[in-house]
């Protein structure tokens, strides 16, 4: 589903005289459908930096991002910024830790409007039952998340994950700010979303979680510095 | 080289006030659709920008070419005044930063409004009523206020009554100017949201000029960066400001307090 040829990475900060920091070198990875890999390594190794640079996010400077995309392989290394739009929208679905929203809208419709293909109607009613299953209650459905506590916003953006039932999930700590109960309900729905034949990958720093949910891991190890 | 389906294509932009270069070399494209955001500090050259764009301004070299909806390309400053103009009335939005420079203040909001109509041809009164009243509804605006003066208006009613406006021709493609520049934070986020909204369920495709980061961020598919008339950096828009590559877009991103 998604597989990366020899990516690598690095950043060039021009404010610090254009100190070069490298993080990922000739990286190869993949991951299948129905299959969750967990990327492991000391804090600081680049495993967000990988994740963000599979979703477009960051821009590669060398090797192959594909991404199987309405039938063909797409290189989101290389593909015009449209395309990475399409892409996004039609397969690939990212989780990110922290919550980046239009500061009015309500929680409710802030899931809705990432659903996909579905009426208007259905997409709020299966939001509603999204954010229940995740124990955000009613009352707060109509509220804008901005005051919401840490779990609350992040629970928000499951639900926003989860609806668009994209073929690839991008999870980055989806369960750090949770307590048990609530990362047991994540755990369950990772393992349905396999099931469907979902391809995940994610970054879970929780040891539990991670053995729960992931059929393997992949080291991303820190490189030595060269400036 | 111009994509078959693009809507605006421009090519080699460049323009000097004096020996101030305001364009240097600019080449933009926009799809249906799709929100570019233009952004860089005051004086690197975006509302110019927006101004070639919209042929409101005569690049000095380069052309603009528009896709209309029959499907062919137009050079924007080569066509005739009358059919800019026409454009301007029917395919084309623009709104200002200043809405009192767009509004005619001793005209009523229905009036502001049903007058685009009428310069589309509409005559039928109830229905260019109706529809003004329409408009000011998704725009938010009572519709008891329809007979009221737009100097009785908030800064955030008058923008939003710029929008309705400007949305009533059911234009394809919008150019904003900072539309929330100016305002106050609340009355910004509630105009961002409406904004967003409209052009999501009207596939509107918009070139908007902002030096706010975060609300190009909030709109825009796409950003370019100007610097001293140099659009030094586009892409998409995370990526710029997530991973910005260069020094210029690291300052202007880096520069930017946490809220």
């Amino acid at each position: 589903m998604l597989e990366t040829q020899a990516l690598s990475k690095r950043f060039v900060l021009h404010l610090r005289d254009g100190i070069s920091i490298p993080v990922l070198d000739a990286v190869n990875f993949s991951v299948a459908s129905g299959e969750c890999v967990a990327l492991v390594g000391p804090s600081g190794a680049g495993k967000t930096t990988l994740l963000r640079n599979l979703y477009g996010n960051y821009r590669a400077d060398s090797g192959r991002i594909l991404v199987r995309h309405d039938g063909a392989m797409i290189d989101i290394a290389s593909a015009a910024p449209r395309q990475i739009v399409a892409v996004r929208a039609g397969t690939l679905g990212y989780v990110s830790q922290f919550l980046r929203v239009v500061p009015r809208v309500p929680a409710l419709d802030i899931v809705a409007e990432a659903a996909r293909g579905m009426t208007q109607d259905h997409a709020r009613e299966t939001a509603r039952h999204l954010l229940l299953r995740l124990n955000i209650p009613a009352r707060l459905h109509a509220l804008p998340p901005a005051t919401f506590s840490g779990g609350e916003q992040q629970r928000i953006n499951l639900a926003r994950g989860f609806i668009g039932r994209h073929p690839i999930l991008l999870l980055d700590e989806p369960t750090a700010s949770l307590d048990a109960a609530n990362a047991e309900i994540v755990i369950t729905m990772i393992a349905e979303a396999k099931a469907a034949g979902v391809a995940i990958v994610g970054i879970f720093h929780d040891a539990n979680v991670r053995d729960r949910v992931a059929d393997r891991v992949f080291q991303v190890l820190p490189l030595q510095d060269a400036a | 080289m111009i994509a078959d389906d693009s809507l605006i294509a421009a090519r080699n932009l460049s323009l000097h006030f004096g020996s101030i270069p305001a364009l240097v070399d600019v080449s933009v494209d926009l799809w249906p659709g799709e929100v570019l955001a233009v952004v860089g500090e005051s004086g690197s050259g975006k509302t110019t920008l927006l101004n070639v764009l919209s042929g409101r301004m005569r690049p000095d070299e380069g052309v603009v070419w528009y896709r209309d909806p029959a499907g062919s390309l137009a050079d924007v400053h080569t066509m005739p005044a009358p059919a800019l103009r026409a454009l301007h009335r029917s395919d084309w939005g623009f709104v200002q930063q200043d809405p009192r420079a767009a509004l005619r203040m001793a005209v009523t909001a229905g009036g502001n409004v049903g007058e685009r109509l009428m310069a589309q041809g509409a005559r039928h009164y109830g229905n260019i009523r109706a529809e003004a009243i329409d408009w000011l509804r998704q725009v938010e605006i009572d519709e008891n206020r329809v007979d009221d003066l737009p100097r009785n208006f908030s800064g955030g009613m008058l923008q939003r009554l710029q929008i309705a406006r400007t949305l009533v021709t059911h234009p394809r493609l919008v150019f904003m100017d900072e539309p929330t520049g100016g305002l106050d934070v609340s009355v910004q986020a509630r105009l961002l949201d409406l904004i967003r909204s409209l052009v999501a369920r009207l596939n509107l495709a918009a070139v908007l000029v902002t030096h706010d980061l975060s609300v190009a961020r909030l709109l825009a598919h796409r950003i370019v960066v100007m610097q001293r008339g140099v659009a030094v950096e586009t892409g998409l828009t995370d990526q710029v400001l997530d991973d910005p590559q260069h020094p210029y877009t690291q300052l202007l991103v880096s520069s930017v307090l946490q809220a």
